[in-house]
């Protein structure tokens, strides 16, 4: 538990990151100079200092934006300064994927290897990388670049994917998608190229969507434009409303959470609300990293103010002053627009004290992951936001008792909190009308893989499975479906003649599997379904915590299991092989304390027991 | 602080919103936990209280409903503290006058506080002094007798406690019944132990030396300590111990001390090797069981003990633990009502327990909120401040502080036996100013010198410390004999020496007077 800082000085770039973001040291103590009359007296710390933990992660960040990498002696005075043992600061610096603790030069390519990039050809980009450039880590004759494999970079509308960061006292980073190898090379070479543009949707002009009306259509950075198209009406209705009001319409609205777990905002709200304990906080989970889920970077680029709007309104009913919007590192085309949004938000005073002149405060931050899966779970965001590795909670005390800073806090998902928008613009009853009993409005998806006009498509809950693949344009001529992954990596595949589901919260749970995310990525006759499934596998086993055991190693064995099925090399058999994947599975299950490892197995399993991938060879 | 036991109780009570402020000459690793640390001058420990007592009067904050119910003799105290300003006291403590101020208010102003101390209140020629100022403060303000608050003396094992309690003190029989004033007591003992109790105190451990040095103790009995390297002025005791007509050592390792011995008595490892019971800081009793049989010729101290009454013609028979502890019981009225089946049942008992069915007492001196107060009120006793026996000078300028390391233990009888990547042997530690100053590089060999000896040690860098204040511990005693640099000047009161504050100089070593050293020595053995 002490404080053993080392005896050794951060370089002049190092310390001036670090210092941008905290403000110069006051006193020897904390890394300034040290004045033997007074520092040798007096110093102060402690609470108050400490109370500064949550901006480890953005001090990590400075650094490994800055340099390319956090060295000991810059670690050691980022502890200093928050007076955080440096082991505890080093672990949460390892936690993180994009944050690397060993030299590596300042360009580093993250090239996609998931799922919808697979589909796609980004194995054939990897081998060619291998051949012309050098194996993964390679670095450049000028000691300039280097490339790693990445998990899902939530391009996979446009696979496949690479992303280039480079640190420096600007640093650049940009998206390259779909990229080509000449695109892959040509950035690791620092030739100019121009970055991927904000997507724009394939119904984009349909005067029927509601969530997805400005993307494509109005400017992403101009507040006017968002104003001229309608922008902050809600948030003036929710202000006459007042927070009640606001709160009763979500409730009657039976608006579901559209992170996942679907459950429904309204009671959320209220129960943030009633805490007596103050302050409240808001979070919005734009931490999205499930394969194949792309929603919410289309949304915070295309459409960046109605984020900011709509927290403003959820911030105003629930007395919450504070919020954050836990954004994945891989989005920065998304980051750049949702600050944008934010900047020119406080300078037209709808955020900060006094709201519209309304009297109630709100202030929005940006917090920005650090590639780590696991901190799309609510409880691990708390942990990240915090400034502690990104590990789940067990639960309770549930967030709206006890969530970011032990502060009654709610934590919803972006596309629910845009969808308050089109709640108070109806009224709860009025936005109820569309969609089903159980899944009210209009839903997301993010359609990907083997389909003709791949991209995040706006419906109705109800319609099928079918005629949303067929708003898709369906799968390329002269290719056959073969299966269709809902939910993404941590959903289940459903088989091609399961294709007349009903896509709603309550029919999906009926036939036993799950919309997730949104995720729609469909495979036809060319996928090799076994490779699919050692990827999700080798996904989870990457992205587990390591917290609880069962996810640790069961995702370990299942991802061996695997390994010995795909080589012909099953242990006792196929069918001995396929039990073992499913007690795995069930003790992950009943026993990790988080969606991760409870989720880490049903893709798999599903591929067994819904497509029978290993049928033929059962014995 | 060293107390690595107790301070995870206090980062539980940080991690749970308390503030800490830490007082001490050297920003410690303790210290660097605090929301504010002040650097006083070694032994200036009384200036800073009177100031803050002064400034708390001054400012209003005094708890002068507590004080009217349940203190008396404050008009003194007040008088006394008056000339304590705080500008005073920066001159005396070396700390910012508005650092003393805050401190003050803090403490004054907090629904609860609690001060705890260890050896560096207590090992002065002032160390009760020292105490007596803090008690003033917790009675100026009421933080005493309530839970989360008092005036805390942190034992330094895990049962100093017990020993003090089991009547290991030369005014006290068990229980702390005096033995000079409680005639009814001593009666009691009398007729317990069919024998006569003179009423008369016996000596503490600087007396006993004293003692020795004036041919008056000629035979001593030792259990498990190792005063031939933990002593102050170690040299002159040492000389004390090798002209004893007799000395029984008795011990679980062959120390120091026991090599002086005529006879060794090798004892057990009461936590694992004897049945009993031990009494931690919280004054709570807690079982201790035997677990494993000791090696060789080791015996279980009781059984020792008794075997030697017997031999000195008292045949007690073989009593089990627990037979001698319900004597004790007897005896004694604060532990009357832990017996072993109630000790076990409830995981120990916070004395006093006068009674079966007694659920111990978790906080002392509640009785002084009951209304009216029960018993006697507390007296404040004011005290002047009165700086190290040893002034700095030209000669010795460097003001020497000893103490302890985390991860060793006194003079490393018991934590040296194992090798650890902690124990990095002795150092002298000095601030980066004076290093530079004396052209001292990290690690090079120095001549230590106080009055009273001269040690040579490494010389390692330690920004806790400020120009003029140096820092030793006595945990490597076989590789630097530091107690041969501190001073045996003690406190009248308590019989401590002042381990916390001598004066020394520190000089570069000079290869080639070394040599000339080396030689003169071996002139001397040869002459002799």
């Amino acid at each position: 538990m002490d404080i053993k800082l080392l005896n050794v000085a951060p370089t002049e770039e190092e310390r001036d990151a670090v210092d941008l973001l905290l403000g110069p040291p006051t006193s020897g103590w904390d890394g300034g100079e040290r004045d033997a009359l007074t520092d040798t007296r007096v110093a102060d710390g402690g609470h108050e200092v400490r109370e500064d933990r949550h901006l480890l992660l953005p001090a990590l960040w400075a650094v490994q934006d800055r340099v390319g990498y956090i060295s000991a002696p810059a670690l050691n005075y980022i502890s200093r300064r928050l007076t955080i043992p440096p082991a505890d600061a080093y672990g949460v610096a390892t936690f993180y994927a994009m944050l690397a603790t060993e030299p590596q030069p300042p360009r580093v390519l993250h090239v996609c290897e998931d799922l919808a990039c697979k589909c796609v050809g980004s194995d054939e980009l990897i081998a060619t990388l291998e051949e012309r450039f050098g194996p993964e880590g390679a670095v450049s004759a000028d000691g300039r670049s280097t490339w790693h494999r990445s998990p899902c970079l939530g391009q996979c509308d446009r696979a496949p994917a690479v992303l280039m960061m480079e640190a420096g006292l600007e640093p650049f980073t940009r998206t390259y998608a779909p990229a080509s190898t000449a695109i892959a090379l040509a950035s690791l070479a620092e030739e100019e190229l121009e970055g991927t543009q904000p997507a724009v949707p394939p119904q984009a002009g349909d005067e029927s969507l509601r969530l997805l009306r400005r993307i494509g259509v109005v400017d992403p950075l101009s507040l006017d434009d968002y104003r001229a198209n309608g922008g902050y009406e809600a948030l003036r209705a929710a202000i006459a409303l007042g927070p009640d009001g606001v709160i009763r319409e979500v409730k009657d609205s039976r608006l579901m959470g559209r992170g996942g777990a679907a459950f429904p905002t309204g009671v959320k709200w209220e129960a943030v609300a009633r805490q007596p304990a103050r302050p409240h906080f808001l979070i919005c989970n734009a931490d999205e990293s499930e394969p194949g889920t792309f929603k919410d970077r289309v949304i915070i680029e295309g459409d960046p103010f109605s984020l900011v709007e709509s927290m403003t309104i959820a911030g105003f009913a629930m007395s919450a002053e504070i919020g954050f919007v836990y954004l994945r590192g891989e989005y920065p085309e998304a980051e750049r627009a949702l600050q944008n949004a934010i900047d020119q938000a406080y300078l037209r005073g709808l955020l900060g004290a006094n709201v519209m002149g309304e009297g109630f405060t709100f202030d929005l931050e940006i917090r920005r992951g650090a590639g780590a899966y696991i901190c799309g779970e609510e409880t691990a965001i708390f942990n990240s936001i915090e400034g502690f590795r990104g590990e789940p909670r067990s639960k309770p005390p549930f967030p709206v008792e006890s969530g970011v800073f032990q502060k009654p806090t709610a934590i919803n998902n972006v596309e629910t909190l845009v969808n308050v928008l089109d709640v108070i613009a109806k009224s709860g009853p009025g936005f109820s009308e569309t969609g089903t009993e159980g899944s009210t409005g209009t839903k997301l998806f993010c359609i990907s893989g083997s389909i003709v006009r791949p991209g995040i498509y706006e419906v109705p809950f109800g319609g099928t499975l079918r005629e949303l693949l067929e708003l898709a344009g369906g799968v390329p001529a002269g290719r056959e479906m073969q299966a269709i992954l809902l939910g993404g990596a941590a959903g289940g595949f459903v088989r091609p003649d399961e294709i007349d589901l009903e896509l709603s919260f309550e029919a999906v749970r009926a036939a036993q599997t799950t919309l997730g995310s949104g995720v729609v990525m469909v495979f036809d006759e060319t996928a090799n379904m076994l490779k699919m499934l050692q990827r999700i596998a080798a996904f989870f086993r990457n992205e587990s915590c390591g917290q609880c055991v069962p996810c640790r190693v069961g995702t370990v064995r299942q991802q061996e299991s695997l390994a010995r099925l795909a080589n012909n090399k099953p242990r006792g058999g196929v069918e001995t092989e396929l039990a073992l994947i499913a007690e795995v599975g069930q003790c992950m299950r009943d026993a990790s304390i988080c969606g991760l490892g409870q989720t880490a197995s049903t893709a798999v399993e599903s591929a067994i027991t819904r497509l029978g991938i290993f049928a033929g060879s059962a014995k | 602080m060293a107390h690595p036991i107790f301070f995870h109780h206090v980062l539980k009570g940080i991690h749970n919103g308390a503030r800490l402020i830490v007082v001490d000459p050297r920003r410690t690793e303790s210290a660097q936990w605090a929301d504010r640390w002040l650097g006083l001058n070694v032994g200036s420990d009384i200036a800073l209280a009177n100031a803050m007592g002064r400034e708390i009067i001054a400012a209003g904050l005094a708890n002068q409903a507590f004080i009217d119910r349940a203190t008396e003799n404050f008009e003194a105290y007040k008088a006394t503290v008056e000339p304590y300003t705080l500008e005073r006291a920066e001159e005396l403590t070396g700390l910012p006058a508005e650092a003393i101020r805050e401190v003050a208010h803090a403490y004054a102003r907090a629904d609860r506080a609690m001060i705890s101390w260890t050896l560096g209140i207590t090992e002065h020629h002032t160390g009760a002094d020292n105490v007596l100022s803090l008690i003033s403060l917790s009675l100026l303000t009421g933080h005493v007798g309530r839970y989360g608050s008092g005036v805390n003396p942190l034992r330094g094992q895990n049962n100093v406690q017990g020993g003090g309690d089991m009547g290991a003190i030369p005014d006290r029989l068990p229980g702390f019944q005096n033995i000079e004033r409680d005639d009814a007591a001593r009666a009691k003992f009398e007729q317990a132990y069919g024998v006569q109790i003179r009423n008369r105190s016996g000596l503490n451990l600087t007396q006993m030396f004293n003692a020795m040095e004036v041919g008056a103790l000629k035979y001593l009995y030792i259990i498990g300590e190792n005063p031939a390297q933990s002593e102050a002025d170690v040299s002159r005791t040492r000389e004390l111990l090798d002209n004893l007509d007799f000395l029984v050592v008795q011990d679980i390792f062959m120390t120091k001390t026991a090599e002086f011995a005529d006879v060794v008595l090798p004892g057990t490892a009461s936590w694992c090797e004897s049945d009993g019971t031990v009494t931690n800081s919280e004054r709570r009793v807690q079982r201790t069981r035997k677990a494993l049989d000791p090696p060789g010729e080791a015996r279980d101290d009781q059984w020792i003990i008794g075997q030697l009454a017997k031999r000195l013609g008292y045949d007690w028979g073989e009593p089990s633990s627990e037979e001698i502890w319900d004597e004790l019981r007897s005896l004694s009225p604060m532990h009357t009502g832990m017996s072993y089946a109630r000790l076990e049942e409830l995981g120990g008992i916070q004395w006093p327990c006068p009674e079966d069915g007694h659920p111990g007492t978790p906080i002392m001196h509640e009785r002084l909120w009951q209304n009216p107060i029960g018993g006697a009120r507390c007296l404040f006793v004011p005290v002047e401040d009165r700086p190290p026996f040893e002034a700095l000078d030209a000669e010795f300028p460097i003001r020497l502080t000893t103490g302890r390391r985390l991860e060793s233990y006194n003079t490393g009888a018991q934590s040296n036996l194992y090798s650890s990547p902690l124990h990095k042997g002795e150092f002298l530690e000095l601030c980066p100013e004076d290093a530079l100053r004396m052209n001292l590089e990290e690690g090079e060999i120095v001549r230590v010198s106080s009055r009273r000896g001269s040690v040579e040690a490494p010389m390692r860098v330690d920004t806790a410390l400020r120009p003029g204040l140096a820092f030793m511990t006595l945990h490597f005693p076989d590789q630097v004999d530091v107690n041969q640099l501190t001073i045996d000047a003690v406190d009248e009161k308590s019989g401590t020496a002042e381990f916390k504050a001598c004066a020394i100089r520190v000089d570069k070593i000079i290869e080639a007077d070394r040599v000339e050293t080396a030689e003169l020595e071996v002139e001397l053995v040869a002459g002799d």
